[in-house]
Parts: C-alpha cells; sequence; structure tokens
C-alpha cells in the first residue's frame, strides 16, 4: 500500500510536470566557475600540513561537509567491503557487494592536493576478493592492482587527489562486470582549493543497473544472472541501491527558496543514465563532473563510470521526481526518487491547477451535473426549459464551442455565427436537420458567405440534440424557443430532406 | 608497492618455503596419515580457462589422483596433534598469519565453531601442504583441480552447460554468514566430491595463475586485476564462474587464511583409486 501511495504521488506529479513548467533561470549565485589552473599539473599544493585527518565517510544520500580548509592534509579513508543479502525491492533481496556496507558505497570528500591514504579492508565473512578503482587517482589502475585484497585481509594505498571534480569509485575485481553490478561503486568528491559554494542541502544520488535470474519484483532472494547483464538487459535500474530507497519516509528534502545541490553518480554497468527532475531545471550543471558548468539543463547524461554535480533553487512546494528519463526504467524498472520541498505556495511561479474545463471536441467531460439533471427531469416528465438550456450550455461546451465558439459568433469567414443568426431566425426547425445530417456548402449568414463542411452530429442522442438546439435557440440574442427530444427522434427516423432554398 | 614485484618475490619466496615444507614432509613421512579416499582421474587434453600458451593451446593434464572429499576439521586436527608444530600457536607467522585456525576452541581442539565433519578453513598454504605431504601426497595444480571440477555427475565437461554455470554463480552469490556444511554430498562423474559449492581450495600454483610460466607472451601479471583485462585474455569469457575463483586464488599470499579457503590433497599417476 505503500508502493501504490507512492506510484500514486510519482503520477501526479508527472501530471503537474508535464502540464508546464515554467520559472527563472540561473540565480545569479550560480556564475560560471572560473579555474584558471585546471588540470593535474596544478593540483599539487605540496607535502600535506598538520596532523593527519580521518575523512568522515557518509551513507547515501548523505554527504559529508565541507573541509574548509586552506591546506593540504593526509587524509586517512578506511574502506570495508561488506558482501551481504539487502532488499532491492518490497519482498525482494539481493546479495549485494558493498563500499561500506550501502550501495553506492560510502561517500568520500576530500580536498584538491590532499594526500589520501586508503585502507581497503576485506571482511573476514566475505566470499570474494576485490579492490578499488578511483576514478580520481592518477596512477595505472586507480589503485585497483595496489588493493587487491583476499577476504580478511586489509591493503593500504597512498595517493595524491591532484583533479578537483565529482569521481566514480568501483571494484575492479574480475569480473568486473560483475561487482559492479553488485553495487560496488560509489563517488569521491574532490574539492577545488576554495570549496563548493554554499547551498542548503547536498545530496548523494547513484543509479545503477541489476540483473536478477528472476523477474522484476519477483519475491525472496533473487540471484545475480550473468547472461541478462551481458545481454544489458536489466531486471531493475535503482537509485542507490534499492526501489523505494529514496521514497516516502526516504525521500530527499528541502523547504522552498533553498539551493540544492545532488552529486549524482551511475555506476553502471551498463546502462547511461538521462538524469531528469521532473518540475525543476538545474541551474547549473557540471555535467560528466567538469569544472566549467552548464547552465538551464533540463536533463543531463550521465555515463556509466560517471558523475555529475547538479544544483537547482527551489521555488515551489511539492514532490519533485528524479527519474532516469529513459523512462520505462523509471515506472517498469524502478529508478526513480522523491525530492519533497516544503514551504508557502508560490501562485506567481506555479499556479496549481487554475481552471478544470471541459477538453474541447470530445465528450469525455466528466463535468456534466446538469446534464444528469436533465436526463433525471425528463425521465420523471417534469423537464423545465430551464433544465434544457442547463444540460444543453454544458453539452454545446463539450462539442459545438470549438467550432461556433464559446459566444456563439463563430470565426469570421470560417465557421458561421449562431448569435443573432439570420440562418436560425429563417427556420429554427431547420436546426434539428442541420444537427443530424451536417451541412455542406454555401450558405449566407447575417449578410455573410460561407462556404464549408459541418459534419453531421448523430452520435449524440436525442435529448442531447434537444437541449443543445434549445440553448442556441436562447442564447446570445436568437429569438428562444425550444425543440423536444420527440422533435428530435421524429427527425431522425426522417430521410434527409432535400437542400432548402439557400444552398446551392 | 609495485604488486608485480610482490608478486615475483612471492614466488621466489613461495620456491623457498616450498623446501621447507617438503623438509617437514620428509619428517612426517616416518608416520603417514590414515589413508584417505583417493579419487583415479584419467587426465588428458583439456581446454583451460587459462590456455597453456595464453592464446588458445590445451593443457595436457596427466593421470592424477585426487581426495575424494575436502580436508575436514577432523583430519587437519589429527594432523596438528601429529606434527605440534603445525599448531597454531607454534606455527611461525611467514607460513601462517594469524588468523590460522582462528576458529578452532584451542590450538589442539575443535570446539562449537569447528565441526568435525565439515571442511578445515583458516589454513595457509604452507599448512595445506606440508599436510598432504603427511599423507604422502601434495596439493594439486591448478590445471588438474579445474580438469576434476569440469565435470557434473554425467559428463566429463559439463561447463557450456548453463546449469552448471548457474550452480556454482549462485553459491557465489549467497552471503557466507552460515555455518558451512559438512563435506559429502553428490560425487561427480569421477566420485570427487565438493569441488562447488562448500569452500574455495587451495593449489599448488596459485600463485602462478597470473604468471604465464614462459613469459614469451605479452602478458601482464597484473591483467585480472583492471577493469577488462581478464576478459580480454580468457578463452572463455563467459565463464564467469571459473574465473572467479581464479581472481580468488590469485589474491592471496600463501600464508594467508580466509573463513571459505580450505583445501585437498593430490597425488601423481593413476593407482588404485583407493
Amino acid at each position: 500500500m505503500k508502493r501504490s501511495f507512492v506510484l500514486f504521488t510519482v503520477a501526479a506529479s508527472l501530471a503537474l510536470g508535464a502540464s508546464g513548467c515554467s520559472r527563472s533561470g540561473a540565480n545569479s549565485a550560480d556564475a560560471p566557475a572560473t579555474t584558471s589552473a585546471a588540470g593535474s599539473q596544478h593540483g599539487d599544493f605540496g607535502p600535506p600540513q598538520g596532523e593527519p585527518i580521518h575523512a568522515a565517510l557518509t551513507s547515501p544520500p548523505q554527504v559529508p561537509p565541507p573541509t574548509h580548509r586552506d591546506k593540504p592534509a593526509k587524509v586517512i579513508i578506511d574502506l570495508e567491503v561488506i558482501e551481504k543479502e539487502m532488499p532491492i525491492s518490497e519482498g525482494v533481496t539481493y546479495t549485494f557487494w558493498t563500499f561500506g556496507g550501502t550501495v553506492p558505497g560510502s561517500f568520500i570528500r576530500v580536498r584538491q592536493g590532499d594526500t589520501v591514504e586508503l585502507h581497503l579492508k576485506n571482511n573476514p565473512n566475505n566470499k570474494m576478493p576485490h579492490n578499488i578503482d578511483l576514478h580520481g587517482v592518477t596512477g595505472p589502475g586507480g589503485g585497483a592492482a595496489s588493493t587487491f585484497t583476499a577476504p580478511g585481509h586489509e591493503s593500504q594505498f597512498t595517493f595524491k587527489a591532484l583533479n578537483q571534480g565529482i569521481y566514480v569509485y568501483h571494484c575492479a575485481t574480475a569480473p568486473v562486470g560483475m561487482h559492479v553490478a553488485n553495487g560496488m561503486y560509489g563517488l569521491i568528491l574532490v574539492e577545488p582549493p576554495e570549496g563548493l559554494p554554499a547551498v542548503d542541502h547536498e545530496y548523494y544520488v547513484m543509479q545503477g543497473d541489476f540483473y536478477t535470474t528472476g523477474k522484476y519484483r519477483e519475491k525472496g532472494l533473487q540471484p545475480f544472472d550473468m547472461e541478462r547483464a551481458i545481454d544489458e538487459k536489466p531486471t531493475y535500474v535503482l537509485f542507490n541501491g534499492s526501489e523505494g530507497a529514496l521514497t516516502g519516509d526516504k525521500a530527499l528534502t528541502a523547504k522552498t527558496n533553498e539551493t540544492v545541490r545532488l552529486f549524482v553518480g551511475n555506476g553502471g554497468p551498463n546502462l547511461v543514465s538521462s538524469f531528469h527532475v521532473i518540475g525543476e531545471i538545474f541551474d547549473r550543471v557540471q555535467q560528466e563532473g567538469g569544472t566549467h558548468p552548464q547552465e538551464n539543463v533540463q536533463t543531463t547524461l550521465i555515463p556509466a563510470g560517471g558523475a555529475a554535480i547538479v544544483q537547482f533553487h527551489t521555488e515551489v512546494p511539492g514532490s519533485y521526481v528524479l527519474v532516469d528519463h529513459s523512462i520505462f526504467r523509471a515506472f517498469n524498472k524502478g529508478a526513480l526518487a522523491i525530492l519533497k520541498v516544503d514551504g508557502a505556495e508560490n501562485k506567481a511561479i506555479y499556479s496549481g491547477k487554475e481552471v478544470d474545463s471541459v477538453y474541447l471536441g470530445d465528450r469525455s467531460n466528466p463535468n456534466l451535473a446538469a446534464v444528469t439533471q436533465a436526463t433525471s427531469a425528463a425521465t420523471k416528465g417534469k423537464l423545465t426549459l430551464e433544465d434544457q438550456i442547463k444540460a444543453g450550455q454544458q453539452l454545446f461546451t463539450g462539442t459545438c464551442s470549438v467550432c461556433h465558439q464559446a459566444n456563439g459568433e463563430g470565426l469570421p469567414g470560417v465557421f458561421p455565427p449562431l448569435a443573432k443568426s439570420s440562418l436560425i431566425a429563417e427556420d429554427p426547425k431547420r436546426t434539428v436537420q442541420i444537427l443530424l445530417h451536417g451541412l455542406n456548402g454555401k450558405i449566407v449568414v447575417n449578410g455573410k458567405e460561407y462556404n464549408s463542411v459541418m459534419p453531421p452530429m448523430n452520435q449524440l442522442n436525442d435529448d442531447e440534440m434537444a437541449n443543445i438546439l434549445t440553448y442556441v435557440l436562447n442564447s446570445w440574442g436568437n429569438a428562444g424557443g425550444r425543440i423536444t427530444t420527440e422533435e428530435v427522434a421524429k427527425a431522425r427516423t426522417t430521410p434527409a430532406s432535400p437542400a432548402p432554398a439557400g444552398e446551392h | 608497492m609495485n604488486d608485480a614485484i610482490v608478486l615475483s618475490t612471492l614466488r621466489k619466496t613461495i620456491v623457498m618455503k616450498s623446501l621447507l615444507s617438503m623438509a617437514f614432509a620428509a619428517a612426517a613421512c616416518a608416520a603417514p596419515a590414515d589413508a584417505a579416499e583417493y579419487a583415479s582421474l584419467p587426465g588428458g587434453v583439456f581446454a583451460s580457462v587459462l590456455p597453456a600458451d595464453a592464446n588458445s593451446a590445451d593443457v595436457k593434464v596427466a593421470a592424477f589422483r585426487l581426495r575424494r572429499e575436502p580436508v575436514t576439521n577432523a583430519e587437519f586436527l589429527a594432523f596438528v596433534r601429529a606434527h605440534a608444530d603445525w599448531r597454531r600457536d607454534r606455527t611461525a607467522s611467514v607460513f601462517a598469519e594469524p588468523r590460522y585456525l582462528a576458529h578452532w576452541a584451542a590450538a589442539d581442539a575443535l570446539g562449537a565453531d569447528a565441526k568435525p565433519d565439515q571442511p578445515v578453513t583458516q589454513v595457509s598454504w604452507f599448512a595445506a601442504q606440508a599436510f598432504c605431504a603427511s599423507e604422502g601426497a601434495r596439493l594439486p595444480s591448478w590445471s588438474e583441480w579445474e580438469f576434476a571440477a569440469a565435470a557434473d555427475t554425467t559428463r566429463t565437461d559439463a561447463r557450456s552447460d548453463p546449469a552448471w554455470r548457474a550452480a556454482i554463480l549462485n553459491w557465489y552469490a549467497k552471503p557466507s554468514t552460515q555455518p558451512l556444511a559438512n563435506t559429502g554430498g553428490i560425487a561427480n562423474l569421477y566420485g570427487v566430491r565438493n569441488l562447488h559449492g562448500l569452500v574455495w581450495e587451495w593449489v599448488d600454483d596459485f600463485n602462478a595463475l597470473l604468471v604465464a610460466s614462459d613469459s614469451r607472451d605479452q602478458n601482464d601479471p597484473d591483467r585480472l586485476r583492471f577493469c577488462g583485462a581478464g576478459a580480454l585474455n580468457l578463452r572463455d569469457r563467459d565463464n564467469y564462474a571459473v574465473l572467479m575463483r581464479i581472481a580468488m586464488l590469485s589474491s592471496l599470499k600463501a600464508a594467508n587464511t580466509t573463513t571459505n579457503l580450505g583445501f585437498r590433497c593430490a597425488k601423481d599417476g593413476a593407482g588404485e583409486g583407493r
């Protein structure tokens, strides 16, 4: 039942998102970062200073606080590999291989120029050897060879973080695809020396594709399916390792008028993500984790083994849905998450639903109370002229106004007017014939010539026609009168009368 | 530290330790352990996932004998009692790391976490080798182990059967938080049990699996450790199941022990299959 609520919310949000989202562009605080000294040759700020620091690692979706350092430091990172069974969906479990017990793995935050001493511990209860390849490392294998570790053992290596940016790390032990498919990836942020501009919220979201032998949402412990993985046909595409990891009680949160920064990674192993937040526009995206931002982006592509920093400002409260906009993945494989924004409505920016009117040209409008009333009255033999006019007005809106317009004025030269219509005045009862059989060819109405085609409206029943025509006769300066159901019924059984005068 | 150097150093170390172990073994031969059950395997030309010349050549496996079951805690306890040098409190750390037999209740007693019929685990390569030598045997080579493990109950080589592969992968997917099962169960065509689904097993040449014995080829000793490298070099790239065992073995050093790693012994020649 939790799921159905979530799905409902999602559907509603989709509808909202689809109905138009216009908002201001990037706020002025988001000016592009100008980094003159980019690249690894400019990232060595000398030997580490001060006492070594043990990095605070966080589990997704949390991000460690900024380093707030202005000097290079020695940073020690303890990362434990844990193989464990965890939920992948409701009632479905999977044996994940994790960095730190979560999928994605612990978030690592250091500063450019830091000397990072990484300890990789392979839990004694694990079956497999593991290692780590950090894309933020300059050196062969990104640390993979130096950290190849049997269960119950620990490896250590040290690197200098020369390039700033957001980087994926992952296990690179053969078979690499399987280790990655089992959840062995995470993000390491290498802050620029000056740090990142302050924002109200930072969150950690990472997409991954999963391959189980059972179908989507098939219950029980689901083993890894190598064939599906090689075929690149995932059972699940997920944010943060399980369906519902970021929905309901676990949704990301923010308030209105706040700036949100998402570190969005894609572990793969196979799929590229079309990352999108329904109802938001990214003010600023560091595509592929690069330094120079793009602005005003709707959907950003995140490669497998890549990451981006996206930033936006919240204006309007509500639920914003994070999806892979390869959209079947969102609704049939689990790739969605929610950002819940609380705060006062801002009707100037987003009104909510202003009009709930009939969709023109169709009778599917549910709001036909007057029609129901008329029908009910007719059954009881108490149908008044007023009932007919009211019902006719609603039916007219749905059927006729698309051409003749709601005010009966028509469109000059194309659709003749019904208001103060000379044609109606000539012979009010002829309107029944026109409705039943259509009207084709040259006519003159109120002194103007029309040569057009009106199709027969015989999908309307006798009641409906009678009510519509009565409404027309009693509106917009027409002379009044009444068409009854019986009149229409009789006309319907009579063959079309020959074209009256006025037609060719 | 450069890992290639580690590996080659390790190889030298192992040659040296092997000699040492053989010395132990020679001493042990005076009192052979109870005759364990060995199955006879015919050997033959075999398509290993690690081809002999790094390209496609088949591997030749001579006739050999292989223990029908992995060595159990009870068997290893008997060995330790007969060879006190291999008690966990007397073994030098170069031969076995501190976790050696750590799950036993005492240096000469099994206790609740080590049932007699469970396969012995948390044993180093040196200890395993010494045990085998004590019963006039040796550790199997990778090729021998792979040859035996390719069989199922009816075929000598079932590796192309997705079911064979799936059974192995399913074991990999199970977290090892449950106690190990006892040895035994269904025997394969050769009468050998528990090659899959119970424990990893030491092989004699575990440390050479990444390094071709003849370095004419372009093999990078680290090839299994980088993205995609293994996939380029292994003969059957779908055969992850076997590849993962190689990856596991190649992560080890000879003094290492893990909670899932045991061993069985082998002997040369067809023998009588006793």
